[in-house]
């Protein structure tokens, strides 16, 4: 569904990804782990075209995606919910849900949409008038996955979605991942928590200094020494 | 009393007219933190827009102000385009100079083409009657500003609060990435901003021709500077404080020219600007939150 092959990106001088490769199956969990500055943030980044690689390509079902806006990208079905949630902080619960739905103009489709995620966070339903910048960590979270779905993506790009949560919630935010995967979109999620990354994606990356230096299945990759050590805490 | 509240009355109406330039100061600001010190001056283009209209196509007022805001509406984007975007990734201080740089270019192009001379608005623009109320006196021409300044504020508001174009300008000056990753055109919607900013400043430059009678190509400086004062009263970037800012204003200026002299009505302007940055410089509407990092 998505390959992206040998991008090179640039941040200034330094050189963020080196001729970085990942391809995501349709319907499964792809997880990319690494440590802080690794370059997970910035391949998402531009897989959604906020940054542009010098070289290299990304096709989303066999159409390229380096020379395509990031607004037209959102419109294809790839949908990310970027590092530290960034929901619309003076804005309500409600318009954060629909400002995922920006593109769409299938009106009674975007009402159903609505009701499936309240039905997944009924936190959200409870609090739609309330701002965005008012609610709790794990809420934002929510809102910020709530309104990603509201875009009705095919690909979901999460960046850190555990950041800064409390282990309950973590779990939680996990359950939700699977389930939203269970339900047909396909995901690719960054995280440093290796660990419950792991525990749910089909495939795995490990991504240093800019450069992939292991993958495989989420089962070999639990069971690599070289993962324990350096990722899974001995 | 009584006079205290004929000032009041005045103060209304040259408040309201400050207060639609100031929403296009605080809204350019809210979205590209950018101070479009040529906003007066797109005022002042929209002054003689208005005046021809009248003068020489023999419209009547409102469609002489739909002209003017129309045309003004494309001046303030095309001048964005232009001049602001390809510095968006510079320094605030180059688009800050840039921004002067077009409020000289337009004064002075006014200035060239249509000479520096003051031009009276026609009286058939506006046929004055005074009204007595309570024993105040409420001109035509003052009702006229006021209503017509605050319908286009309730527009304003409706836009920004209710439609989903006017939701995708607040997304975009929270966040311009999390905004493009809604799907949001960024750029599209800072083209919006400065239609409709420029456009109130049109609708102010025909008040002001009707409110003073008499327009000329530097009209825009000092009535752009006190909207300027307005928007940071209110909370640079907070589409309430700016109307808020414009009637405080207006209403002080016409005190001030009331009670003590009309010499001192500028000074007491920037006074006021001078007073704010040193007690509360996020301005009355303002939260105390500092700069996004």
């Amino acid at each position: 569904m998505l390959e992206v092959q040998e991008i090179d990106v640039y941040y200034g001088a330094i050189h963020a990804l080196k001729k970085l490769s990942i391809s995501v199956e349709e319907g499964s969990i792809v997880t990319l782990i690494g440590a802080n500055g690794a370059g997970k943030t910035t391949t998402l980044k531009t897989i959604s075209g906020l940054l542009r690689p010098r070289s290299g390509s990304i096709k989303f079902k066999n159409q390229e995606l380096t020379n395509v806006p990031p607004e037209k990208i959102v419109g294809l079905g790839i949908c990310h919910v970027p590092e530290g949630r960034r929901v619309f902080p003076s804005m309500t619960v409600m318009e954060n849900l629909e400002m995922g739905a920006y593109l769409r103009k299938d009106k009674k489709q975007i009402a159903k949409d609505l009701e499936t995620v309240f039905a997944r966070f009924p936190r959200l339903k409870e609090r739609q008038k309330q701002l965005a910048g008012t609610l709790s960590g794990g809420e934002q979270q929510m809102l910020a996955i709530g309104r990603a779905l509201m875009a009705n993506p095919q690909l979901l790009l999460m960046d850190e979605p555990s950041m800064g949560l409390a282990p309950l919630l973590v779990k939680e935010i996990f359950e939700i991942i699977k389930d939203i995967n269970a339900r047909g979109t396909t995901i690719l999620l960054v995280e440093q928590n290796a660990n419950m990354a792991l525990s749910i994606a089909d495939k795995a990356y490990v991504i240093e200094t800019g450069e992939i230096v292991l993958q495989g299945t989420a089962q070999e990759l639990m069971n690599s020494e070289q993962v324990k050590k350096a990722y899974l805490g001995g | 009393m009584q006079e205290f509240l004929q000032q009041m009355v005045n103060g209304l109406s040259l408040g309201a007219i400050y207060a639609l330039i100031a929403l296009g100061y605080t809204m350019v600001y809210g979205i590209i933190m950018l101070i479009n010190f040529a906003h007066g001056d797109i005022m002042m283009v929209g002054a003689y827009i208005g005046f021809f209209a009248v003068a020489v196509l023999g419209t009547n007022i409102f469609v002489a102000m739909a002209l003017a805001m129309v045309t003004c509406a494309v001046l303030g984007v095309v001048i964005e385009k232009v001049a602001y975007k390809p510095l968006r990734n510079s320094t605030r201080i180059a688009a800050l100079i840039t921004a002067i740089g077009v409020s000289l270019f337009l004064e002075y192009t006014t200035i060239f083409f249509l000479t520096p001379n003051q031009r009276v608005y026609p009286a058939e623009a506006f046929p004055v009657t005074n009204y007595h109320v309570m024993g105040l006196t409420l001109s035509s021409k003052d009702i006229f500003v006021f209503v017509s300044a605050v319908v286009l504020m309730i527009i304003l508001q409706y836009i920004i609060k209710r439609t989903k174009t006017g939701k995708a300008m607040r997304a975009v000056s929270l966040d311009k990435e999390a905004a493009m990753l809604m799907g949001i055109n960024v750029d599209k919607t800072i083209s919006i901003t400065f239609a409709i900013g420029s456009a109130l400043a049109a609708a102010a430059g025909v008040m002001m021709g009707i409110y003073y009678n008499s327009i000329n190509p530097l009209m825009g400086i000092i009535p752009g500077l006190k909207a300027f004062v307005a928007a940071v009263l209110g909370g640079i970037g907070i589409v309430p404080g700016a109307m808020v800012g414009g009637f405080v204003m207006g209403i002080l200026e016409t005190l001030v020219s009331g009670y003590g002299s009309s010499l001192y009505r500028d000074a007491v302007a920037f006074g006021v600007l001078i007073i704010i940055l040193l007690i509360k410089p996020t301005g009355l509407f303002g939260k105390n939150t500092g700069e996004k990092v």
